[in-house]
């Protein structure tokens, strides 16, 4: 297939892109011994530059390292929103798959009831009537982004429940509990780790878009969403750059995680075609 | 033969999707009432502002009992349910206006921004899927496909800062938000529509990608398949096979999936009516969120889960006729 070189090149250059971003947010705030709220304002709203490669903002702070320590914060906040909704989702779809009849009834219905929300809406919904902070935030995108996992789960355990190991451990007397956690879990734990994956873009845009509208982190702290927020008065002075670049740093570790996730998917799901499912 | 549409399935389905809509909606108020229950905001302080710093503790127990928030969750639902169901949705804080005439005055403005988005969205979708589809894996495939997939990853937020950037303050050419000139008190036709390009645009492009992609997906499928070879074979122009064939088989899930979109569409709304200060509902909500303005936030969120749960039946519905396999069952 000629497809196949470009899909090595999309792997490789995926998986550089999101080394590059971990070594950068790992290792430049223990590293390097900056100030990223450090404030200058004889050195304010600077065009990009060897000194200041992102430039600098409205009060003379460095760009580059607002944004390595946004996405760090974003980065963050998006690893352990999906972390928890992947939990979350993986255990009630499997409750609901393993258990059946009305649980499984119920259960549906409450993943229903929740996805006809709109996700950023319920998400608002829950930072607004908390105190804005990274915990709040989190659990806002948390509780939006488990349902497709446990949708995934659901589907999968019930396939499963059929399968011949299934029926042969349950005849050899295995307890239900075991046969949860030593037969289905194991076999649905790659397309939740997957879906896991592919989670983390779309929380970390969350978190974003929270920030942007003035209910996600503080405002001070640098995070990709803040920055965007903070920079909408220099913008309209007609500076584009503050905003140019944290956009930037949204969407190109999205595109490198989509990426990896896609070579992934591929493996598991050969049929699926499209890349960017978020 | 013209067929007869299936009315009386559809109005089943329909009826159906009504009565389980009910419970789904009570589940939703319920929730909104509870998770405020559950937060540690206090509405007296929000309600009062600045003048609750200076209040009595009597004035203050007073508006408490006014307001009616010192009594049980249970029983304030009920009365904001039944009211709800009279048309009386409560008073917004922050406007101090009647919730419900603040959603009859910003409804109309969300709804025109969404619809031309929509169009936009359709239109661009379209031409740029068949274009991509014709020949996919092409050069001109390659680079739209990659354009969309950025598209797909960048927040709308963002879009529409450098949108009101580059056209508005670069190239002076549009305005960069509201309704109409600052300067003028009546809202005219030719403002107004000036003042939409901008967001109906980026709300229209962050919609794009996924048009995009089912009408290539689509289109490509469809040129693969027996029908256009046959219409290839009896001579027909490239035009014909590709608008009257591959096109129309491969518009059709397209179409029929339009009112499952209706969630992203309310997600792109909240942030470019925001971004563009269009005086719409979407605005409200973030507004009403920003200062826990909870009447109007829970009004809000209702109107947003009716909204959902319409569009999918619409899908469904559109779906149903579009392939009559699938049936009106669900």
């Amino acid at each position: 297939m000629a497809d196949r070189r470009t899909h090595r090149l999309r792997l490789w250059t995926s998986a550089l892109v999101v080394g590059v971003v971990l070594l950068a947010v790992l290792l430049v705030p223990p590293l390097v011994q900056l100030d990223e709220q450090a404030v200058d304002l004889s050195r304010k709203l600077l065009p990009p530059s060897w000194e200041h490669p992102f430039g600098t903002d409205d009060l003379g702070r460095d760009l580059l390292l607002r944004c390595v320590y946004g996405l760090r914060i974003s980065l963050l906040v998006g690893l352990v929103a999906a972390l928890v909704a992947t939990v979350v989702g993986t255990a009630v779809g499997a409750a609901a798959g393993a258990l059946g009849g009305w649980t499984d009834r119920t259960l549906m219905r409450l993943v229903d009831a929740f996805s006809s929300v709109p996700h950023l809406l319920l998400g608002i919904f829950v930072v607004a009537l908390f105190r804005p902070g990274v915990w709040p935030v989190i659990a806002s995108v948390a509780v939006t982004h488990w349902l497709s996992t446990a949708r995934i789960v659901r589907s999968e355990v019930l396939s499963l429940r059929t399968r011949p190991f299934v029926d042969a451990a349950v005849s050899g007397g295995a307890t239900r509990w075991r046969v949860a956690v030593r037969h289905l879990l194991p076999a649905v734990l790659p397309q939740a780790g997957l879906a896991a994956v592919l989670m983390v873009p779309h929380a970390m845009w969350h978190e974003s878009a929270l920030s942007f509208l003035g209910l996600g982190l503080p405002s001070h702290q640098a995070s990709l969403g803040n920055l965007v927020q903070n920079a909408r008065s220099s913008l309209l002075a007609g500076y584009g750059w503050p905003t140019l670049f944290p956009g930037l740093l949204l969407i190109v570790p999205t595109l490198a995680i989509a990426g990896l996730a896609g070579v992934w998917r591929d493996r598991l799901n050969p049929r699926r075609r499209s890349e960017l499912m978020l | 033969m013209k067929r007869s549409l299936p009315w009386g399935p559809m109005a089943r389905m329909t009826g159906r999707r009504a009565l389980a809509a009910v419970p789904v909606l009570l589940a939703v108020t319920f929730a909104v009432f509870a998770v405020a229950e559950a937060s540690p905001f206090d509405p007296v302080k929000a309600y009062a502002g600045t003048a609750g710093l200076t209040a009595s503790q009597e004035n203050l127990d007073q508006l408490r009992a006014n307001l009616g928030v010192d009594r049980p969750l249970l029983t304030r639902w009920w009365e904001w349910l039944t009211s709800a169901l009279t048309g009386d949705l409560g008073d917004s804080a922050v406007m101090r206006r009647p919730v419900a005439e603040v959603i009859g005055e910003r409804l109309g403005w969300s709804v025109l921004l969404a619809v031309t988005a929509f169009l936009v969205a359709i239109a661009l979708g379209t031409l740029l899927g068949v274009l991509a589809g014709r020949r996919r894996g092409g050069a001109i495939d390659r680079v739209v496909s990659s354009v969309a997939y950025t598209l797909e990853a960048a927040p709308a937020f963002w879009l529409g800062l450098l949108a009101i950037w580059f056209f508005a303050l670069r190239l002076g050419a549009l305005p960069a938000g509201g309704l109409t000139d600052t300067a003028s008190d009546t809202v005219t036709f030719d403002q107004v529509a000036r003042h939409l390009v901008l967001p109906a645009l980026v709300l229209g492009v962050s919609q794009l990608p996924w048009f995009f992609l089912y009408v290539r997906q689509g289109v490509g499928d469809a040129l693969d398949e027996d029908p256009v070879r046959g219409a290839r074979a009896r001579g027909l122009g490239e035009r014909t096979v590709l608008t009257g064939h591959a096109l129309r088989s491969g518009m059709l899930p397209m179409l029929t999936l339009i009112g499952s979109r209706v969630p992203e569409l309310i997600t792109g709304a909240l942030l470019v009516e925001t971004v563009f200060s269009w005086p719409g509902i979407a605005a409200a909500t973030v507004q009403a969120a920003t200062s826990v303005d909870f009447p109007l936030l829970a009004a809000l969120t209702v109107l947003a889960t009716a909204a959902v749960l319409l569009g999918n039946l619409l899908s469904d519905l559109l779906y149903g006729l579009a392939d009559p396999r699938v049936g009106f069952d669900g």
